[in-house]
C-alpha cells in the first residue's frame, strides 16, 4: 500500500530553467526555452498548448526519452524519491534511468493504446513489465494488477486473458493507465490521455483518473491541447506558447482571471456547451515557427495589447498573484469577458 | 412548394468485409433547404462520415434514395448527375491529405475552373482563383497562389480546400470534421469564414462533427441530428437539442462533455451508463441499439422493438420508446427517468473545500 | 496582372525548373550530378557514336591483343582492331533497344496498372489474371526458346519481345501504389469536383508516383540491357553488326579471358554496361528532387 502523506511540503518534481534544443538539417531549434515549475506530491498539473509549443518535448524530457537529435543544453529536472533523495533526471545514467522509469515516474504516451504487442496476451505483457523492473513475485503482481484494473472499471479476468485486438480503444487506454501505476510511482505523466477516444469513453477515463488520484495519491502531469480537460482534472494549469510557460496558476484562477492574453485567447476560443451562446473568438495569426521566433515576446504579433516594449523585450515569468505567474508585461490589462451573444440577430460578430 | 435542395430518404449503407456485414448507416432520412445548416453529430462509428459521402454523391447507398431538387441522383443521366456533383462539394478533415502535395494552390484551384469551362483561359482562371482566396480570408491572394501545401499551415490548407470546393459554385458544402485537426485558436476563425460564406453566398451546410461545442456555435440557427451506430436518434433545432436533450444518448453525451469552466464542469451531473462497451457495427444489439447502455431501459420493449424516429413536436423528433411514452403520459415511466449519476454531492463538497 | 506576376516570379517554365534543379544538384549532390552527366554521355554515344567515331579499321594481324597504348587506349582485339572504338560504337543498338523495351513495359504497366486499381471490378480482375499468367513465365528462358523460332536481328523486334515480357512486376507495384493513393482525400475531392478519370489518374495520382516510375524505368533499361547481352553472349541472336553483346561473345569464344594482354577486350564491354547502369541508378535517385516540391527548396 502506498503511504499517502509523506513530505507534503517538498515538491516531488522541480524543473529549473530547462532549455532543450533539436539539431536538424536547417540548424538548431529550441523547443523548450526556459521552463520552470514545481509539483507537489499529490498535485495534478496540466500543461496546455497547441501544436508546436514544446509540450511533448517537455514530457519526453521529464522521462528521459528525448530522441537522439534533441539535447538538454541547460537546466535541471529534480526528482525527489520517497526517502528524500534527489535525482537530476538530466544527468541520470542508463542504469539509473531504468530504476527511475516506471518505478518512480511512469509515462503514458499519446496513442498508447497502440503500444501493446499484438501477439501477446495482456497478462503476459504486464508480467514482462513487472519483471523488467524487478518485481518477480507473480502473486503480488497479479493482486496489484487486479486491484488496479478494478479501479479503472475493467474486469480483470476478462482483460488479462485477452489479446489487445480483442479490447476496444478505450479499454486499452484504461489498461495502460492501470499499468502505469503498477509499480506505485510517485509521478505519472500523461500525454494527451483522452485524444482519439469517444466522448463517453473520455468521460470514463476522466473519472478513472480522478478516482485513482484520490485513492492512490500520486502526482500527475498531463499534457494536452484540450482546455476543458484541464478544468476537469487539474489543480494547477500551465499554458505553454513557443517553448515557454506563459501562465501558471491554480485552475480556478486561470479560468476565471487569466493574466496572459494567450490564455485569454484560448478560453475565448473554446466555448462551453451548456448554457447560452457566449462570445467566441479566435486568435488572429498562427503560432510562430520555433526556428524563426519574433524578437521580444513571441506572442506579440498576435496580441492586441502588444506595445513596443513587448516587441523588444521578452517578458519573464513573474508573480502576478497568489501562486499565479504570468509572462506578460501587460498582465494587469488582461480580462475575460464572456458576454452572451444576442440570439436571432441577422449577422453575428 | 419547391423541392428541398437535398433529401435523403431511408438511406442505408452496408459494407461487406469478408463474411461480416457492417451496417454503417441504417434508414436515415433528412432534408436540407437552400441555405440551411444541419449538423450531424456523433462519435466514431456513428456513420456520420459515410452519410456525408452519400450526400455528396461519392458513395452509393445500399438502399434508400438521395434526391437533389426532387430527382433521384442515382437515376440521373450523365450530365444531370454532373451538375448534381457540382452542386454538392466536400471539405475534408485532414488538411495534410486533402491537397495534392505536388500541386501549387493555383494549380489546385485552376484545374476545376478550366475543366468545367468556368474560366476561359489560364489568366481568367487565376483571377477567379484569387477572388476565391479572398473569400476564404487568404489575403493577399498573390502570396498564396504560388505556394505548395507543405508551405502552408493547417488552417490555411483548410481554407484552400474550402476555396477549391467553391470553384464550382456549390449549393451545399459537406464539411466533414473540417475543424477537428486544426489548432484550437484557429478553429473559430474557420467557423467564422464558413458562416460568412453561408450568409454571403447562401450556401447550405451539412456540418459533420463529434464536437458538440462547435456544432452549437456553428448551427445555432440550424438543426442538429444526433447519430448513434448508424441511426438518427434525435433531430431538432440546435438550441432545444442542446438545451433540453430528450434522447438518453444525447443526454449522456452532453453530460459527459467536459466544460472549459472548473465550477461548471465539476458540478455537472454525469450520467452513469449501464455499460461502457460500444457494440460493433457487425453485431448490433436487437431492438434499440442503445439499449445495453441505456438507463431508461425497459426489458421486453427496448431490446425487442426498434423505436422509430417520431416527432415530439413540430420541429423535434426522437427515437426512443420511453420518451414517446413519456409524452403520452405515464407516471411509472416518469419515475424511471430519475437516473443515478457519477458525481454526487459528497465528492463535490470535498473538492470545493 | 499582379497575380500573373506572382506566378511568373517562380520558374514556371519547365526549362527554368530543370535549370534550378541542376544547379542545386551540382551544389549538394555531386554523385547525382556526375551520374546525370554520365547518362547524357551514354545517350549521346548511343545516338551519335557510330556517326562520330570512325570504324575500327581493317584487321591487322600484326597487332593482335596489344596492351593499352596511346594509340589504342584499351588495346586491340583478336583481329588487331581498336577496342575503344568498338566500345564507343557498340553501345547504340544495346541502349536503343533497352530504352524502347523499357518504354514499352513501363507504358503498359502504368496504363493498365493504374486503370485496374482505379476502376476496380472486372478490369482489375482481368488485368490481374493476365499479369499473373505472364508473371509465371520465366523471361529469359522464353527468349531463348523464341530465338529458335524467330530471327532476333531486328532491334524493334527484340525491343518488343523484351518489353512484352517485363511489365508484370511493375504493373503490380503501380497498382498497389495507385490503390493506396486513390483513397487519399485529395483524390476524393477531385472526384467530387467532377474532374475526369483521365485527369485524376494522369494529373493527380501518377505525378505523385513520379520518382517511383522513373526508378522502375531505369531498372527496366538495365534489365533489358542484360537480357540482350545475354542473348548475344549465348549466340542466340545473330552476330551481325557490332555491339557490346557481340563483343562479349567474340571475346569469350576467342579465349580473351586467358591472356593478360587481352583481358581488356572482354572487360571493356562489361565495364561499359556496368558504368551505364551505375549512372542510370545514381541519376534516377537524384531525380526525386525534381519531382518533389518539398525537396526543391535549398
Amino acid at each position: 500500500m502506498i503511504k499517502r502523506r509523506q513530505s507534503l511540503n517538498e515538491p516531488v518534481l522541480s524543473v529549473r530553467d530547462l532549455v532543450i534544443q533539436y539539431e536538424g538539417a536547417g540548424g538548431v531549434v529550441q523547443a523548450v526555452r526556459g521552463v520552470r515549475f514545481d509539483l507537489a506530491p499529490d498535485e495534478s498539473l496540466a500543461v496546455i498548448g497547441e501544436s508546436g509549443c514544446g509540450k511533448t518535448t517537455l514530457g519526453l524530457a521529464l522521462m528521459g526519452l528525448l530522441p537522439k537529435n534533441a539535447r538538454i543544453i541547460a537546466g535541471q529536472i529534480l526528482y525527489r524519491t520517497r526517502d528524500g533523495r534527489i535525482y537530476d533526471v538530466v544527468r541520470l545514467s542508463g542504469r539509473e534511468f531504468r530504476n527511475f522509469r516506471w518505478k518512480e515516474c511512469a509515462m503514458v504516451f499519446q496513442g498508447a493504446l497502440n503500444a501493446f504487442n499484438p501477439v501477446l496476451k495482456i497478462w503476459d505483457q504486464v508480467l514482462d513489465t513487472a519483471r523488467a523492473h524487478g518485481l518477480r513475485d507473480r502473486t503480488r503482481v497479479r493482486d496489484q494488477c487486479e486491484r488496479l484494473l478494478r479501479l479503472v472499471q475493467l474486469d480483470p479476468d476478462r482483460v488479462l486473458q485477452s489479446y489487445p485486438h480483442e479490447l476496444s480503444g478505450g479499454m486499452r487506454q484504461r489498461v495502460m493507465i492501470a499499468l502505469s501505476l503498477l509499480l506505485e510511482p510517485r509521478l505519472v505523466i500523461y500525454d494527451e490521455p483522452t485524444t482519439a477516444l469517444d466522448i463517453l469513453t473520455q468521460r470514463a477515463i476522466i473519472e478513472v483518473l480522478r478516482s485513482l488520484r484520490q485513492e492512490l495519491g500520486f502526482a500527475m502531469v498531463f499534457i494536452s491541447h484540450d482546455l476543458p480537460l484541464a478544468a476537469e482534472l487539474a489543480d494547477r494549469v500551465a499554458t505553454m506558447y513557443a517553448g515557454r510557460i506563459v501562465e501558471l496558476a491554480p485552475v480556478r484562477h486561470l479560468f476565471y482571471q487569466p493574466r496572459h492574453p494567450y490564455t485569454r485567447g484560448l478560453l475565448l476560443a473554446v466555448p462551453p456547451v451548456s448554457g447560452p451562446l457566449t462570445t467566441v473568438a479566435s486568435i488572429p495569426g498562427s503560432p510562430p515557427s520555433l526556428a524563426k521566433l519574433p524578437p521580444g515576446c513571441s506572442f506579440a504579433p498576435r496580441c492586441e495589447l502588444a506595445t513596443d516594449h513587448c516587441r523588444s523585450e521578452e517578458p519573464p515569468l513573474c508573480t502576478v498573484g497568489a501562486d499565479h505567474w504570468s509572462a506578460c508585461h501587460c498582465w494587469s490589462a488582461v480580462s475575460l469577458d464572456r458576454r452572451t451573444e444576442r440570439l436571432g440577430g441577422a449577422s453575428h460578430a | 412548394m419547391p423541392e428541398p435542395l437535398l433529401e435523403l430518404h431511408g438511406v442505408s449503407v452496408h459494407f461487406r468485409r469478408g463474411r461480416t456485414l457492417l451496417r454503417a448507416v441504417e434508414e436515415v432520412s433528412f432534408c436540407l433547404e437552400p441555405g440551411d445548416v444541419l449538423c450531424l453529430v456523433g462519435e466514431s462509428g456513428s456513420g456520420k462520415t459515410t452519410l456525408g459521402k452519400v450526400a455528396a454523391g461519392l458513395l452509393r447507398p445500399t438502399s434508400g434514395s438521395v434526391r437533389y431538387r426532387g430527382q433521384d441522383v442515382w437515376r440521373l443521366p450523365a450530365n444531370a448527375f454532373r451538375s448534381f456533383r457540382r452542386a454538392v462539394q466536400i471539405v475534408h478533415q485532414d488538411p495534410y491529405a486533402s491537397l495534392n502535395p505536388i500541386r501549387t494552390v493555383a494549380d489546385t484551384l485552376v484545374a476545376p475552373l478550366l475543366h468545367h469551362g468556368i474560366a476561359r483561359n489560364w489568366a481568367d482562371a487565376v483571377e477567379r482563383a484569387a477572388r476565391l482566396l479572398e473569400l476564404v480570408d487568404l489575403v493577399p491572394p498573390e502570396q498564396f497562389l504560388p505556394k505548395y501545401p507543405h508551405q502552408l499551415s493547417g488552417g490555411q490548407r483548410q481554407r484552400v480546400s474550402i476555396a477549391r470546393a467553391l470553384t464550382v459554385g456549390p449549393e451545399l458544402i459537406v464539411a466533414d470534421e473540417a475543424t477537428s485537426m486544426v489548432d484550437v485558436s484557429i478553429r473559430v476563425s474557420l467557423l467564422h469564414t464558413l458562416r460568412r460564406l453561408r450568409e454571403e453566398l447562401g450556401v447550405a451546410f451539412l456540418f459533420i462533427t463529434h464536437d458538440l461545442a462547435m456544432a452549437k456555435y456553428f448551427a445555432w440557427q440550424g438543426r442538429i441530428a444526433v447519430l448513434y451506430l448508424g441511426r438518427v436518434v434525435e433531430l431538432g433545432p440546435t438550441p432545444s437539442v442542446i438545451g433540453h436533450p430528450l434522447h438518453p444518448y444525447t443526454q449522456a453525451l452532453l453530460a459527459a462533455l467536459p466544460e472549459p469552466d472548473p465550477e461548471l464542469t465539476r458540478q455537472k451531473a454525469k450520467l452513469l451508463l449501464r455499460s461502457l462497451d460500444i457494440p460493433s457495427l457487425a453485431n448490433l444489439p436487437g431492438g434499440c441499439s442503445f439499449h445495453p447502455r441505456c438507463l431508461y431501459f425497459v426489458a421486453g420493449l427496448c431490446d425487442v422493438e426498434r423505436p422509430p424516429l417520431d416527432a415530439v413536436d413540430e420541429q423535434r423528433a426522437v427515437a426512443c420508446h420511453i420518451v414517446q411514452q413519456e409524452r403520452t403520459g405515464s407516471d411509472a415511466l416518469r419515475a424511471r427517468m430519475e437516473v443515478p449519476t457519477w458525481g454526487n454531492d459528497e465528492r463535490l463538497s470535498s473538492e470545493r473545500g | 496582372m499582379s497575380n500573373q506576376n506572382a506566378l511568373q516570379r517562380r520558374p514556371r517554365s519547365v526549362l527554368g525548373l530543370v535549370a534550378a534543379w541542376l544547379a542545386d544538384l551540382f551544389r549538394h549532390d555531386k554523385a547525382g550530378f556526375l551520374g546525370l552527366v554520365s547518362v547524357v554521355f551514354f545517350v549521346g554515344l548511343a545516338l551519335f557514336g557510330p556517326l562520330l567515331v570512325p570504324e575500327p579499321g581493317k584487321p591487322d594481324v600484326t597487332k593482335i591483343y596489344q596492351p593499352p597504348s596511346l594509340e589504342h587506349p584499351l588495346g586491340t582485339d583478336y583481329e588487331g582492331r581498336d577496342v575503344l572504338t568498338q566500345v564507343l560504337r557498340g553501345g547504340r543498338s544495346i541502349i536503343l533497344v533497352a530504352v524502347l523495351a523499357a518504354l514499352l513495359s513501363t507504358a503498359i504497366a502504368i496504363t493498365f496498372g493504374s486503370l485496374a486499381a482505379y476502376l476496380g471490378g472486372t478490369v482489375d480482375s482481368v488485368t490481374g489474371l493476365v499479369t499473373d499468367v505472364v508473371l509465371t513465365v520465366p523471361q529469359f528462358p522464353l527468349l531463348v526458346v523464341l530465338s529458335a523460332f524467330v530471327k532476333l536481328d531486328r532491334p524493334l523486334l527484340l525491343a518488343l519481345l523484351i518489353g512484352l515480357l517485363s511489365w508484370p512486376t511493375l504493373l503490380r507495384a503501380v497498382r498497389a501504389q495507385v490503390l493506396s493513393l486513390k483513397e487519399r482525400e485529395f483524390v476524393e475531392a477531385a472526384r467530387a469536383l467532377g474532374l475526369s478519370t483521365f485527369h485524376i489518374l494522369f494529373r493527380e495520382i501518377l505525378p505523385n508516383m513520379a520518382p517511383y516510375i522513373v526508378m522502375s524505368f531505369t531498372i527496366g533499361i538495365t534489365a533489358a540491357m542484360y537480357a540482350q547481352v545475354g542473348l548475344y553472349f549465348l549466340g542466340l541472336a545473330p552476330l551481325a553488326g557490332e555491339n557490346w553483346g557481340i563483343m562479349l561473345n567474340l571475346a569469350w569464344i576467342r579465349g580473351a579471358i586467358f591472356f593478360k594482354d587481352s583481358v581488356l577486350y572482354i572487360l571493356a564491354p562489361v565495364l561499359a554496361i556496368a558504368l551505364l547502369q551505375l549512372s542510370l541508378v545514381t541519376a534516377a535517385r537524384s531525380l526525386e528532387g525534381l519531382f518533389n516540391p518539398r525537396l526543391r527548396e535549398s
